[in-house]
């Protein structure tokens, strides 16, 4: 809910909110992010990992 | 796609409460505590087993009901429960119509369907391979594909949480940006997305390997995409447990948020990193680099770490501001002394927040650390440290929402409300009891998922510390007060549903101590000279000494083995 | 309040309390102290795995296993007649996990250096060295070699506490530490 004593929201033109506001108020950006980041530096690393365990001599 | 939903106008807090929601809440929180109610039970004889002078069950048995308990709480009961969060946090919390209740449905009869088959698979006698159920060693098919049709379904309900974010935003139901507490909701049902993405990944296969369809799983691989969805789904519960602190504080208590900024900013940690500690249970793997455990264990260098530690000072913070802006100012904790500790919601709400944060959060982070965990690995101190997080944490957290949700949807109200201020304390002390218990016995060396520490059946003999016994005698006692709790909680709560007095369409309840006008002081916040709360302040201190100590205190402990390299 | 929007619409633009960002600060260095700390122990510190680690299948462990029992059994022990074998400092030592035994028993020297090899024959093992409470996860197909050192002199015994079956709790294991050999 707009404050109205606040000086950014003027009138009828709304200001942006701040990029990092948005990034929050994105769910599917988030969800993105929450997904990729783990299966790639977690699951797949770490599947990068074992497929190069030697063979033993 | 439709205005056909109705809805009826919460007397209480004035939300729009679209009825089909409410449908779809009540019957996954009655599923919920019909699990916590079987797996309850099932861990308290697990317990009574580990408890050498009682013994109770013979090994079979024992091994069975571990394997059932594992699910039926860690999985069944919680993902349940939280399927019913996700709904309130959306639907309810934005006055919005709930995205496809039909698909609602349909996930809530998957889980319960994959359950009760997951469930009679254990019974059975021929899947009794734990929780994890690490390959090679094999369960029925139906154990696997009770777990799948749950994850499906869980799926589906995240689904319907993330349409009606969407549904909400285009019908503008509410303004600006979603409140606290659905953002947590949005935190956990991400993460729930992540986990149970990577548990079709591990579980389809094996699924297939137990029908004899493929030939081999290799057993390092499964560990590795199994927690994935093992230890993500416990991340879920946090972020779900979270939210419903700053829920029951601000419904109980008119608390805000002293910075939604910082508050969501943590968030945001859980969401990017706290599924890589997944890696704690691979630290003493062969094979496994140490960069890909200490990056991965560190939550990428604690920053979810450090998103915890915020909330354990934003949460109580913001219980310290309101009971300060209601006249409680006498020294440093008038306000907490004050706070209204019969109210079993608010009971169970700090106390899940004081003792996740010294007894689950201290000892997960130890625990993890990749070489501190050589002296901890598959002890009993690891069921210490998560019967701290997802029972004292989650469970009591969840028991306390309960006490609202009783009242505001299931419109009844509580039944037996001497025994509902006692509830929460038995079972948090209980549960409390029984952490520390397997965490001492745990440093003592004790094995977890054990019959028999004494080695009566066992070709060689060897003696565990007396200390150790004493331990699991102690665990033993606190799950029975523990138990109690529960029952307790399952007896209030299931009568109030059925048999409590109905509370009247515009009957407002009476479940905040504060008073409805308290937002002048609150434009305060997030002003950097405005916030005073000594209070915490010092409980944080406190913590953090305790937290410094404890880590160190393990890494002398290490020192003393034998030099491994 | 929490259940609500926020209040200010641009609510990123909030300056943050000095309370939290002092608290955002200590709780931020507290997780680099303790992120390298690990780094700092695998520099320092004399308890670390190695992650040196070979595939092998169960035979081929097996054999070689049997090769070094061949060599250096001393005398039997246990109900089950276990060999005890006692190889020579700086040596490749072989320890088997199955269902439900540790094989053979190991007799070592306090204060030497033994490279460990262990491995499963057939399921997920966990490899609890007791009092000293060290622990390792033992795979089938896997074989993980630690540089070990005992500092002390005693009988020890090795706990298996990976659940494997119905036998998990007999799964016992025995190393004995000489002062001089």
């Amino acid at each position: 809910m707009a404050n109205a004593d606040n000086p950014d929201t003027g009138g009828d033109g709304e200001e942006r909110p701040p990029f990092m506001q948005r990034v929050l108020d994105n769910p599917f950006l988030l969800l993105f992010l929450g997904v990729t980041i783990p299966t790639v530096l977690y699951v797949i690393w770490g599947v990068m990992e074992i497929v190069q365990i030697p063979i033993a001599k | 796609m439709a205005a056909n939903a109705i809805f009826r106008t919460c007397p209480t807090t004035g939300l729009k409460v679209d009825l089909a929601a409410e449908r779809l809440i009540k019957a996954n929180a009655v599923a919920a505590v019909v699990f916590l109610a079987i797996g309850g039970l099932f861990g308290l004889m697990v317990a009574l087993t580990r408890w050498p002078a009682v013994h109770l069950l013979p090994a079979d048995w024992f091994y069975l009901v571990l394997t059932a308990h594992g699910l039926d709480v860690l999985l069944v009961w919680i993902i349940f429960f939280e399927i019913a969060v996700l709904y309130f946090a959306s639907a309810i919390l934005l006055n919005s119509r709930l995205a496809a209740p039909k698909a609602g449905w349909v996930g809530f009869w998957l889980m319960l369907i994959g359950a009760v088959v997951t469930n009679i698979a254990v019974l059975q006698g021929d899947s009794s391979v734990m929780f994890t159920s690490y390959v090679p060693m094999k369960a029925e098919p139906h154990f696997y594909l009770g777990i799948i049709l749950f994850a499906v379904g869980a799926l589906v309900g995240c689904g319907v949480f993330f349409g009606t974010l969407v549904v909400a935003r285009d019908e503008r139901t509410y303004q600006g940006s979603i409140p606290l507490v659905t953002f947590g909701a949005l935190t956990a049902a991400i993460i729930a997305v992540f986990t149970i993405a990577t548990g079709a990944i591990i579980l389809i296969p094996t699924l297939l390997w137990s029908l004899g369809l493929v030939s081999n799983i290799d057993p390092l691989m499964y560990k590795v995409v199994w927690w994935a969805m093992g230890h993500s789904s416990q991340q879920i519960n946090v972020s779900a447990h979270v939210s419903i602190w700053y829920a029951i504080a601000a419904i109980v208590l008119g608390a805000k948020p002293i910075s939604e900024k910082v508050s969501r900013g943590a968030f945001l940690m859980y969401i990017l990193f706290l599924q890589l500690a997944s890696a704690h249970h691979l630290l003493v793997e062969p094979g496994i680099s140490s960069e890909w455990k200490i990056f991965n264990t560190s939550y990428a260098m604690y920053l979810a770490v450090l998103g915890s530690m915020v909330h354990g000072m934003t949460v109580p913070g913001s219980i310290e501001a309101a009971q300060r802006r209601r006249g409680l100012t006498k020294g440093l904790f008038e306000w907490l002394r004050k706070a209204p500790w019969g109210n079993p919601a608010f009971a169970g709400m700090f106390m899940s927040l004081v003792m996740f944060g010294f007894l689950g959060g201290i000892s997960g982070v130890v625990l993890g650390t990749e070489q501190i965990n050589l002296i901890m690995h598959n002890t009993i101190y690891v069921p210490g440290h998560f019967h701290a997080t997802v029972v004292t944490g989650t469970t009591l957290a969840f028991m306390a929402v309960t006490y609202l949700l009783v009242p505001l949807i299931f419109r009844r109200e509580v039944m037996f409300p001497t025994l509902a201020r006692w509830q929460p304390y038995l079972f948090g002390i209980g549960a409390a009891g029984i952490s520390i218990a397997m965490m001492g016995a745990g440093t003592l060396g004790v094995a977890r998922r054990h019959w028999d520490i004494s080695f009566a059946d066992a070709p060689l003999s060897f003696d565990y510390p007396p200390a150790a016994f004493l331990m699991m005698g102690l665990n033993g006692m606190f799950a029975l007060l523990a138990a109690l709790g529960g029952l307790i909680y399952v007896v209030v709560v299931v009568g109030s549903v059925l048999f409590g007095r109905r509370i009247g369409d515009n009957e407002k309840v009476n479940i905040s101590v504060a008073s409805p006008g308290g937002a002048a002081a609150v434009s305060q916040y997030g002003s950097s000279h405005g916030v005073a709360i000594p209070g915490t302040v010092v409980l944080v201190v406190v913590f953090f000494t305790a937290f410094v100590l404890y880590y160190f205190v393990n890494w002398k402990y290490l020192s003393q083995v034998w030099p491994l390299s | 309040m929490a259940i609500t929007p926020p209040e200010q619409r641009l609510w990123w633009k909030e300056p943050i309390a000095k309370t939290e960002l002092v608290w955002i600060t200590v709780a931020f260095l507290w997780g680099l102290v303790m992120f390298f700390m690990m780094i700092y122990w695998h520099g320092v510190g004399e308890q670390n795995l190695s992650n040196e680690a070979y595939r092998i299948d169960a035979d081929k462990f097996s054999a070689r296993t049997e090769a070094m029992v061949a060599k250096y059994t001393v005398r039997k022990e246990g109900k089950n007649e276990t060999p005890v074998v006692r190889p020579p400092p700086g040596s490749d030592v072989y320890l088997i996990a199955r269902l439900w035994e540790w094989y053979p028993i190991l007799e070592l020297e306090k204060n030497q250096s033994y490279r460990l090899h262990i491995s499963s024959l057939d399921w997920q093992h966990g490899f609890s060295l007791q009092p000293v409470n060290i622990n390792l996860q033992i795979h089938p197909g896997y074989e993980m070699v630690v540089n070990l050192k005992p500092n002390q002199a005693g009988q020890f015994s090795i706990v298996c506490n990976e659940f494997c079956g119905i036998g998990h709790h007999t799964m016992i294991g025995r190393i004995h530490v000489l002062d001089k050999m």
